[in-house]
């Protein structure tokens, strides 16, 4: 009982880091339409600047910088590729973000080559002991700063101008720009945060027990992908559901792995996508996306 | 939904299309009619004429390249034509080509211990594609329903499914060390790297396979134009086009989405087998999200929904690393594997990466465009 509690407990603070991946990719998507594949590249570019920086300027300063990194090299997507594209077509678009993934995971997979690089995160490798039950610091501090971070971006999107702006224009274009609303900004703002959310992810992907910051990371960040589409694209609330949903299936696939030899080794890196194909088969829009209409 | 309004896509979705470059009298057009024989003839003689004059490697980029235009082909049709994303077409060329290992090796005497049922090569070849099919008919409750960005990361999901499968069930595949391909035979011609002297040319596998490498992509390329020109391409492009329109004038737009991800699926099927072939050797890592992400490189550099395109693309990216790897030491800032500068891999990455993002910027419609001059540019929704 005590493994499945650890496990559970685990697995909702994996849970939350995948919902902070999944919502920058659900902002982006609710703001632009276009769907991000370029988003593990982001995390990946938030964590490489506070790897190599934290030696240097400390820790905290080191994150700061991270996340202002990923925001501008999300913006700077946006603005050099996202904004010229002309034509209408969406799925043009999401193609583009694979060609900028390409670029930049192959970039900083360069640049990190085969080491594994220490974040340099305050809390080391303790565990808070409780009674039967042992927890890693950094996953208690994953959750609450996901928590903390989720909280204070839901009610921005709900009662400042920005995230009214957002929710307009994800509404209609067209009507929030006749309203005044600057769509440009709006995309930009979207892209920028997704990327912030992104390092703080990249941050708590790699601290204990993970070893560190290493190539095989963006593939850690592919599996919010199944999170934000399990949820449902275009809703935040989904996002975290989604989350959750993979981070608990994960641990609880990694960790009964004993007993379920027969399905073969490594099922918890495949259970989110599992979980997500049965979800779509059931609902195709995911659990909470708006269902299709269309008018004729 | 946003339905994007009908002006804008006018005012700035594709400019060439608007202006009428020549409404067309009859003779320079059969004119290019008859350069286009020629281009072709010739062409066609050039490829029969390669395996006499080139050496080993350039036949395997060749070989590569043509297994690639298969494959590219086969996804071509489905989210150039039909605008369904599908990033899981590596799975399919690894159902290919670990299929016609199954089929085709002996079981019992191969020593390996291996799975085998050790049917005729050119069986196995055969029924190797209608697994490959096979798989893509069991994902249709997703790939008829589900669009866009959704199919995507279902598709995804193929992938490390695939990857799972091939790590684990080492019976079949030989897990993370992968397995010996048989050698194909066909007619009593066995394309193994037995020599055989034709016109004092030695001919060894690479350049027997790529005989039959050109008849395959030769059947490939007039079977997808069939498709695309005729009725299922139309409706097809209707689907991409407005799905919704499609349906209402009657297009089936479930069983059409289902019907192309299964002959998507063959075509990655096809491309397995051959590429499984030309390697002689299947390992699972090559079947990962890398090779998803290379085919569609090649159809978005190439040009979307066109079969052309999709070989101009295929050639593009998957002969440009091994060039690089094989001038790395005279082009300036490529250096071999392991020397701390940018290594081929590396830098075709690189180059394909930026391919995408500035043809679809600056080349709407890909290469293919640009390699068919104006002459396109009449009736530039013909083709697509």
């Amino acid at each position: 009982m005590s493994t499945f509690a650890e496990l559970l407990l685990n697995g909702v603070s994996m849970g939350s880091v995948y919902a902070l991946i999944a919502l920058g990719f659900v902002v982006i998507f609710r703001a632009t339409e276009v769907v991000n594949f370029a988003h593990a590249s982001l995390l990946l570019a938030g964590g490489y600047v506070t790897a190599t920086l934290h030696e240097d300027i400390g820790f905290w300063p080191a994150l700061l910088v991270g996340i202002a990194g990923a925001a501008v090299v999300g913006a700077a997507v946006e603005f050099l590729v996202m904004r010229r594209y002309r034509g209408s077509d969406h799925s043009v678009l999401a193609i583009v973000t694979i060609g900028v993934d390409i670029l930049l995971t192959t970039e900083l997979t360069r640049r990190i080559g085969t080491d594994v690089l220490a974040l340099g995160d305050p809390w080391g490798d303790s565990v808070l002991t409780l009674g039967p039950i042992s927890l890693a610091h950094t996953r208690i501090a994953a959750f609450v700063a996901a928590g903390l971070l989720i909280t204070v971006f839901l009610l921005a999107f709900r009662y400042t101008s920005w995230g009214v702006a957002m929710r307009a224009a994800a509404e209609s274009a067209e009507t929030a720009a006749l309203m005044g609303v600057r769509l440009g900004r709006v995309s930009l703002g979207a892209w920028a945060v997704a990327g912030g959310l992104a390092a703080v992810a990249a941050l708590f992907l790699t601290v204990f027990p993970t070893p560190g910051l290493e190539r095989a990371t963006s593939l850690a960040a592919l599996k919010a992908f199944p999170a934000a589409i399990l949820g449902g694209l275009d809703s935040t609330t989904g996002a975290l559901v989604g989350g959750l949903l993979v981070g608990v299936t994960e641990s609880l696939a990694t960790g009964y792995q004993s007993e379920l030899t027969f399905l073969g080794r490594g099922l918890g890196d495949l259970a989110p996508y599992l979980v997500m194909t049965v979800i779509l088969l059931i609902r195709p829009a995911g659990l909470f996306g708006t269902k299709e209409l269309a008018r004729v | 939904m946003s339905e994007t309004p009908v002006s804008e896509t006018t005012a700035s979705g594709a400019p060439a299309s608007e202006t009428p470059v020549s409404k067309g009298p009859a003779r320079p057009l059969r004119f290019a009619t008859r350069t286009r024989t020629y281009v072709w003839a010739a062409g066609g003689l050039l490829l029969l004429a390669l395996p006499f004059y080139l050496d080993r490697f350039w036949l395997q980029a060749g070989l590569f390249a043509m297994a690639a235009a298969i494959g590219a082909i086969g996804i071509n049709l489905l989210t150039g034509s039909t605008g369904q994303l599908s990033m899981g077409h590596a799975f399919f060329l690894a159902v290919g080509a670990y299929g016609y290992c199954v089929f085709a090796a002996d079981g019992g005497d191969s020593g390996d211990g291996l799975t085998g049922l050790g049917l005729p090569t050119w069986l196995a070849a055969v029924l190797a594609v209608l697994v490959a099919g096979l798989a893509g008919g069991l994902f249709s409750p997703i790939a008829g329903r589900l669009r866009g960005a959704y199919l995507g990361i279902a598709t995804l999901a193929l992938i490390f499914i695939g990857q799972h499968v091939l790590f684990n069930a080492r019976d079949l595949t030989g897990g993370f060390n992968g397995r010996d391909v048989p050698p194909l035979s066909l007619f009593g011609l066995t394309f193994d790297d037995r020599e055989l002297l034709v016109a004092n040319v030695p001919f060894g596998s690479a350049e027997k396979l790529w005989y039959a490498a050109l008849v395959l992509l030769l059947g490939c390329v007039l079977f997808a134009r069939g498709v695309l020109r005729g009725r299922p391409g139309r409706a097809m492009n209707a689907i991409r086009d407005h799905r919704i329109a499609a349906g209402v004038i009657g297009v089936p737009v479930a069983r059409y989405r289902a019907a192309v991800f299964v002959l998507s699926s063959m075509y990655a099927g096809l491309a397995g087998v051959l590429l499984a072939l030309v390697f002689q050797r299947t390992v699972p890592d090559y079947f990962g999200i890398t090779l998803s992400l290379e085919y569609l490189a090649m159809i978005v550099i190439g040009g979307l929904g066109s079969v052309s395109g999709a070989v101009i693309g295929a050639v593009f990216v998957s002969v440009l690393p091994q060039l690089l790897t094989r001038y790395s030491d005279a082009l300036p800032l490529v250096s071999a594997p392991g020397t701390g500068g940018i290594a081929p891999g590396e830098a075709s990455r690189y180059l394909y990466g930026a391919a995408i993002v500035a043809v679809v910027l600056f080349l709407p419609g890909g290469l293919v465009r640009v390699a068919a001059g104006r002459r396109f540019r009449t009736d530039p929704g013909e083709e697509r």
